[in-house]
């Protein structure tokens, strides 16, 4: 039986997570396409289309997490992999358009038409059959990621100084990009796709079916992460993350490990990239931005870092949290002053100063209220004053209760407005990487492992209260524990 | 157990914090979304962070303060109107991805919106597919006419030519430097600037051609260039489509260098009111901008416009700029075509958009043309101490945009025109609609 | 031909207008030339001006200089002219009394446009030749020699044989030359000679006057012009030199003073501050507001606002840093990569906060009068602003070594960078030293803005586009060693100045990444690397 050793692999958590992810490939194209609109288990194709997104950078936090949460290669450029597979595709689907651009010549795309290029350049031949650009999608991510990696881990480059040069790289494929020179549509990209394959790329079914697509590639890319990882090579990589010169006494090329697994990841954010590209309609340089980049090593770090299902988890939470926040949804203001009573009474349930911190706070922000530009001044100089004395006694909960006592103010004290949500959107995700990071070290999932872990320790403990009681495992996986 | 009791209660903070912001966030997102049942939508799709927010964001102020005035008007057939304003935060996949939201989720009957070129191309194939109507307020690059988009900032006929002409007539001007942002907007500008200088008997190594990353900052080699470029003994102005953020370095280092415009005038197309609110404008003295509307044109409507604004936003500094007003346009177009076809539905309304007639704030009418570009007048502005233009020069009338350039090789047989030929691209050569449609 | 003698009547259009009216301009009274002036046409303007001028009148000057400073105002209807003094007094212009009484109604301010200006200094010019001043003279002779109005060179003679001052002297013979040059009965002899002197002059200006020689020109002073042209082109060329290593030690100033508190966070501390922008920014922002508070309270102080700035600045980013450290940072200690997350977060939320209390456009700044304005030195052309920044940065760079070599807290700071455990035991309240030294390097980093606050938008995005060239600086340099990101910065300044010139702004940026790149392949740990036990703590 083949089925044996996979489960084995998966672990209970991953067999969960994976039968979660082919149900939602089956059963959301179905609701989509099988039920009329006005059914109630009807899915909008504007749904679809987003989640297909979300699916899409979750597989690219999968690569992160494969050498961050694993191998402990903090990369600051993984966008740039994820924008290269997005662009090999959005040349597929350019040259796909044909004569059906505006100005409707049969080979240059629109842009090239239109900045007066005689002729395709070199680069662009041969994107019009899908199986070349099927190569390319993986291909040309992966080359990139092993000659950087070639020259970047043979020189033993690690650490901070790793992420630097990584964000430097796709910095400059960003500056590149934008070139229009370079023959791939300058700032605005490459858009107003309209074939994949023949199908409609707008059509309903097509979007359905990319929608399956990315989910299967998502399982796929999840078993394989999960077999390497779990594997003896899995069991080095853990090795070179926790004590690299270590391993490498011991005998371990570890620059090959590290290559093979940075490569093995940049593959997998091209194939994402691809997926992305004709679900969202466009690619453009933007893509390639650092502050992209950074942001998928944060979807990993909510979602916990070097447990896998929890890079899956923390992208699509991060990126739901963010299309709710700039959305258009309307919040009275006294439903976000009574969100931030109960978190101050929570936390001063904790230490009273929390209290005198959230006073001080409302007043400071009254003041501000009142007077204009002198006001801001004045009552920064004397909140930081009044925090560093605060700071000299050790009341370190009163500076956070003067955030929260300014924003009650601020919220309560128009009581009747609605609030667009869409302006504070940065508060809210901004917030979120702080407080992750600061308590919930291990992520969303790792964190809920933890807890069970925890909770099964103590049920033993409270059953069998024998000295002999069998360690509860949660899973097969190697214990992730990321010391940095 | 003990021990685990207590070692779950030491770390209370961690807990308690996930608690609360668990309860915060499930509170707000279970929150019932109150709205009032028979309103018409109108989406608001600016940018709200990041880094077109600076622009942007007063777009989204004036598309408010219009639909609030419109209410008190009683609305429109009747009906209130409510803004949905969403954040597609400079972020060009979420553009496509708001408009989406706006028309499929929150039912929008327009969507006002857009800064980029890039992020219209973004949101195109989505109007087109969900059939709904997109009001693009900012001057572009042109070479674009579609069913679903009107376009109520200016064609490049409508600023950059016009500007060019005065240049040479006024100025005597005979040498060029074309300095732009490396992207579409410059590029097309400035290859119709190159084809329309040539045509006028400019030399090729009279022009200069010089283009710069987003976000350039700095200016020293390139402004020394130019000076160097000014001394050959032939009076030399500088076009600029220069964008946002860099114009200020820009600027800063023109007016340290000492660049006059008396020697060598800049004329700009991205730089209105409210990039020079960035700049002490005291070195920059005489440089030129070229747009549709200037906040010192002394109209009443103009001046009724202002004195609006500033009592809407509160702050008596705030400026009024061209885009504002092509909103101010476009919103005023909107509601006249829905009166006309007494309905929102989108094809009625687009059926019904060509031919309105709206007055601008300058004292003109604009009218929506068949090729969904509208009329506008072209003022000529030069930089005054105070951050505000001088009029120096304008069009006789007003001027109809093109949507494609009779300046390029490949658009000058194209014409739009969605009244009689229901194309957006058709040959006038060759008699067919390139798209198809 | 008829082209360019268009564009030759266009630049003398003053002059030659003027040159005209020249004998009805004398007997015409200034009351006469005033009312061209109420007819809001600029034609008119541009007549009124020169009529102005060849009127000998003794209040010309005083009227044409109110025409430039917007003092000069007209009542459309009853075509009088007024002008205000400095003092703000409404005078009469066509009989120099003051107004007594109410000033009359409507009155507006006489526009003008490019073309007016150049009128207005090459009358002005020609007026002020004889002024006792010898700085405005010298202006004078440059406006005349802008002009080239060939009515001038009558009472430029006269000038040049009365003048004492060598630099006016000089001055004055260039505006000549620059006048016979232009003017077609002059003898070839005399031309040969004129060419000669604009050619010793050398600068841009002389480049321009030579290279665009009217047609008549006869053929050996148009060779003589070519030769001088090419010649001053080479010097120029190695000038361009000299000049791209200024701008390349401007660059490397804006770079380091971008990085050096980031030099201290990263560099000393080992934080990862992704939040390090937003110090820069809110720098910036102090210094607006504190020139806000100047421009409604006390204008005269203006001239000052930097000084007042800069240390507060200082304050309020460092007390910000201090806590951010205390409130975020200090809990993170050992994780510098989850720091850098934890801070990225931080920057979003202290851009949208500015970008909430202040509003999302760019904020004016200005510059104090000693920051404005250039001087050349030969053939480059150095601004005071880049020279105070250059100035500036090696003085907080020099500050920093100080404080960190010879005081207490700089003695606490480097004992608790090499060994933590080892400070600790010795009695040094580490935890102290951290939140100061924090407090430090992102106090430096407020600084840092109100210096670029001079060059760059004012606006939320201000610190985004130095924090990724801050990192590389620091990496570059080496982490851990304030010369090392001296040396980085200015290599990277000159190194991208350039390159600039023959790759053009986007390569150079590139080219300029990929060496980076490639440079930290061979030393990993950048140019000046630590040493010893500390790198692999």
């Amino acid at each position: 039986m083949m089925t044996g050793p996979i489960l084995r692999i998966l672990g209970r958590s991953g067999v969960l997570f994976l039968s979660a992810v082919i149900a939602v490939a089956l059963i959301v194209p179905f609701c989509n396409l099988v039920f009329p609109p006005s059914s109630p288990l009807h899915v909008p194709t504007y749904l679809v289309a987003l989640w297909g997104k979300y699916i899409c950078y979750a597989i690219l936090a999968l690569s992160i997490d494969l050498i961050w949460g694993y191998c402990g290669i903090l990369s600051l450029g993984h966008g740039a992999f994820f924008a290269l597979g997005g662009y090999a595709m959005g040349m597929y689907l350019m040259r796909q358009i044909g004569t059906r651009g505006v100005y409707g010549n049969p080979i240059l795309p629109d842009f090239m038409v239109f900045l007066n290029w005689p002729e395709l350049p070199i680069y662009w031949y041969g994107f019009q059959h899908f199986p070349y650009a099927l190569l390319m999608i993986v291909a040309v991510p992966g080359l990139l990621a092993f000659v950087f990696g070639w020259f970047a881990f043979r020189s033993r480059v690690t650490g901070v100084y790793l992420s630097i040069i990584t964000q430097a790289l796709t910095f400059a494929l960003l500056l590149g990009f934008f070139r229009n020179n370079f023959g791939f549509g300058g700032n605005n990209g490459l858009t107003d796709f309209k074939d994949i394959l023949g199908f409609n790329v707008q059509a309903q079914g097509t979007r359905a079916a990319l929608f399956a697509i990315s989910c299967i590639a998502l399982a796929i890319g999840f078993i394989i992460c999960r077999a390497l990882v779990t594997s003896k090579f899995g069991k080095v990589l853990v090795a070179i993350r926790d004590a690299e010169a270590r391993t490498r006494f011991l005998g371990y090329r570890a620059e090959s490990y590290k290559l093979f697994v940075f490569t093995l990841s940049a593959c997998m954010a091209g194939i994402a990239g691809a997926l992305y590209v004709p679900q969202v309609g466009i690619i453009n340089p933007s893509e390639f931005s650092p502050a992209n980049s950074i942001e998928a090593v944060i979807w990993v770090a909510v979602g916990g870092r070097g447990t896998l299902t929890g890079a899956v988890v923390g992208a699509i939470l991060v990126n739901y949290a963010k299309t709710f926040f700039t959305s258009g949804t309307l919040v009275p203001y006294w439903i976000m002053g009574g969100c931030v009573v109960i978190a101050l009474a929570g936390l001063s349930w904790q230490r009273l100063q929390t209290l005198y911190g959230a006073a001080a706070g409302a007043a400071l922000a009254a003041g501000i209220t009142q007077i204009n530009y002198v006001g801001p001044i004045g009552s920064f100089v004397l909140a930081g004053l009044f925090i560093l004395v605060a700071m000299g006694r050790g009341w370190h909960a009163l500076p956070v209760g003067a955030i929260f006592g300014a924003l009650a103010f601020g919220f309560l004290s128009t009581p009747l407005a609605t609030l667009g949500l869409a302006p504070f959107w940065l508060f809210a995700l901004g917030g979120l990487f702080v407080a992750v990071t600061l308590l919930l070290p291990r992520g969303v999932v790792g964190t809920l492992e933890q807890w069970w872990t925890e909770w099964q320790e103590a049920a033993a403990a409270k059953q069998l209260a024998k000295p002999d009681a069998a360690q509860p495992m949660t899973s097969g996986e190697p214990s992730p524990r990321p010391a940095e | 157990m003990l021990q685990s009791i207590r070692s779950v209660a030491e770390r209370p903070i961690a807990r308690r914090w996930l608690l609360v912001t668990g309860l915060s966030l499930g509170l707000m997102a279970a929150m019932p979304s109150a709205k009032a049942q028979d309103t018409i939508k109108i989406g608001i799709l600016h940018s709200l962070s990041g880094t077109m927010a600076i622009s942007e964001t007063t777009l989204k102020d004036v598309m408010l303060m219009l639909i609030e005035e419109q209410n008190k008007k009683g609305g429109v057939l009747g009906k209130k109107l409510e803004a949905v304003v969403v954040d597609p935060a400079s972020n060009w996949p979420l553009f496509a991805e708001k408009a989406r939201e706006l028309i499929t989720k929150d039912k929008v009957s327009v969507v006002f919106g857009c800064w980029t070129s890039v992020s219209r191309k973004s949101v195109l194939p989505v109007f087109k597919e969900l059939n709904s109507i997109l009001f693009y307020p900012v001057q572009y690059e042109g070479e674009e006419s579609e069913r679903n988009v009107f376009y109520t900032g200016a064609a490049p006929n409508q600023q950059a030519i016009p500007a060019v002409d005065y240049l040479m007539k006024d100025e005597k001007v005979q040498r060029w430097v074309l300095a732009g942002t490396d992207y579409v907007y410059p590029r097309t500008t400035n290859k119709i600037l190159e084809a329309y200088l040539k045509a006028k008997g400019v030399k090729p190594e009279d022009i200069m051609i010089n283009y710069t990353p987003f976000g350039h900052s700095d200016w020293q080699t390139i402004v020394a260039d130019i000076k160097k470029f000014g001394s050959a003994g032939k009076k030399t102005a500088v076009v600029s489509t220069i964008n946002g953020d860099a114009n200020v370095p820009f600027y800063k280092e023109l007016g340290n260098q000492g660049v006059k415009a008396k020697d060598i005038p800049v004329v700009a197309f991205s730089v209105g009111e409210e990039e020079l609110a960035g700049i002490d404008t005291k070195p920059l003295l005489g440089h030129l901008a070229a747009w549709n509307y200037f906040e010192s044109i002394k109209n009443p409507a103009n001046a009724d416009f202002i004195s609006k604004w500033k009592a809407f936003t509160k702050n008596p500094k705030r400026v009024t700029n061209d885009p504002m007003e092509a909103h101010v346009i476009g919103f005023a177009m909107w509601v006249k075509a829905v009166e006309k076809a007494k309905s929102f539905d989108p094809d009625k309304v687009i059926a019904a958009l060509p031919g309105i007639e709206a007055p601008n704030l300058t004292g003109g009418v604009s009218k929506m043309l068949p090729n969904h570009h509208i009329t506008k007048p072209v003022f000529i502005g030069e930089v005054r101490a105070d951050g505000q233009f001088d009029v120096v020069w304008k069009t006789p009338g007003l001027v109809p945009g093109d949507a494609w350039s009779k300046e390029l090789d490949g658009s000058k047989d194209l014409i739009g025109d969605w009244v009689t030929l229901k194309c957006g691209n058709y040959n006038t050569k060759t008699k067919k609609c390139m798209s198809g449609t | 031909m008829r082209f360019l003698r268009d564009r030759f009547v266009a630049l003398l259009l003053a002059a030659l207008i003027a040159a005209v009216a020249a004998p009805a301009a004398q007997a015409a009274s200034l009351a006469e030339a005033l009312t061209k002036f109420t007819t809001d046409e600029f034609s008119d303007t541009a007549e009124a001006i020169a009529d102005v001028a060849g009127s000998g009148d003794a209040r010309a000057t005083t009227i044409i200089e109110a025409l430039q400073d917007g003092r000069l105002l007209y009542n459309g209807e009853q075509k009088t002219v007024f002008y205000k003094d400095k003092s703000g007094k409404l005078i009469d212009a066509a009989t120099g009394q003051a107004v007594a009484g109410d000033p009359p109604a409507n009155l507006a301010a006489v526009r003008i446009n490019n073309r007016i200006r150049r009128s207005i200094d090459a009358a002005l010019g020609e007026l002020t030749l004889r002024a006792p001043d010898p700085a405005k003279r010298f202006d004078a002779a440059q406006a005349v020699f802008k002009s080239r109005d060939a009515n001038a060179l009558e009472s430029l003679d006269a000038a040049i044989a009365k003048e004492t001052d060598l630099r006016v002297k000089k001055a004055f013979a260039e505006a000549r030359a620059a006048i016979v040059l232009y003017q077609a009965e002059t003898s070839e002899a005399d031309k040969l000679d004129a060419v000669a002197v604009v050619r010793a002059r050398g600068d841009q200006d002389a480049l321009q006057l030579l290279g665009g020689l009217p047609n008549e020109t006869p053929a050996s002073v148009r060779t003589a012009a070519r030769d001088a042209v090419a010649a001053m082109q080479s010097q120029q060329a190695m000038w361009s030199t000299v000049q791209n290593v200024w701008y390349g030690l401007s660059l490397g100033s804006v770079l380091l003073l971008a990085a050096i508190g980031l030099a201290i966070t990263f560099g000393v501390m080992g934080v990862i501050n992704m939040a390090h922008g937003e110090m820069v920014m809110l720098g910036a922002y102090v210094t607006f507001a504190v020139q806000e508070l100047i421009r409604t309270n006390n204008p005269g102080l203006f001239d000052y606002s930097l000084f007042i700035a800069v240390p507060l600045a200082f304050v309020v980013t460092g007390l910000v840093g201090i806590l951010i450290e205390q409130g975020i940072i200090r809990f993170l200690y050992g994780r510098p990569l989850e720091t850098l997350l934890a801070t990225w977060g931080l920057s979003l939320v202290l851009q949208q906060a500015v970008r909430t209390a202040f509003g999302p456009t760019n904020k004016e700044v200005g510059a104090p009068s000693w920051m404005s304005g250039a001087f050349n030195i030969g053939q480059i052309n150095v601004t005071y602003g880049r020279l105070w920044i250059i100035v500036f940065t090696l003085a907080v760079f020099a500050a920093l070594l100080a404080l960190l070599r010879f005081t207490r807290l700089g003695l606490e700071m480097r004992a608790v960078t090499q060994n933590r455990s080892m400070a600790a035991s010795m009695g040094i309240r580490t935890a102290r030293v951290d939140a100061l030294t924090f407090g430090l390097g992102s106090g430096i980093a407020g600084i840092a803005g109100v210096a670029l606050s001079q060059i760059d938008n004012v606006s939320p995005n201000l610190g985004q586009s130095y924090i990724i060239d801050s990192f590389l600086v620091v990496v570059f340099g080496g982490v851990g060693n304030l010369w090392g990101t001296l040396v980085g910065a200015f290599t990277l300044g000159i190194a991208n100045k350039f390159l600039e010139p023959f790759a053009g702004a986007v390569l150079g940026k590139i080219a300029i990444l990929v060496l980076i790149i490639l440079f930290i392949q061979k030393r990993p740990r950048g140019l000046f690397a630590l040493k010893g036990r500390a790198v692999e703590a």
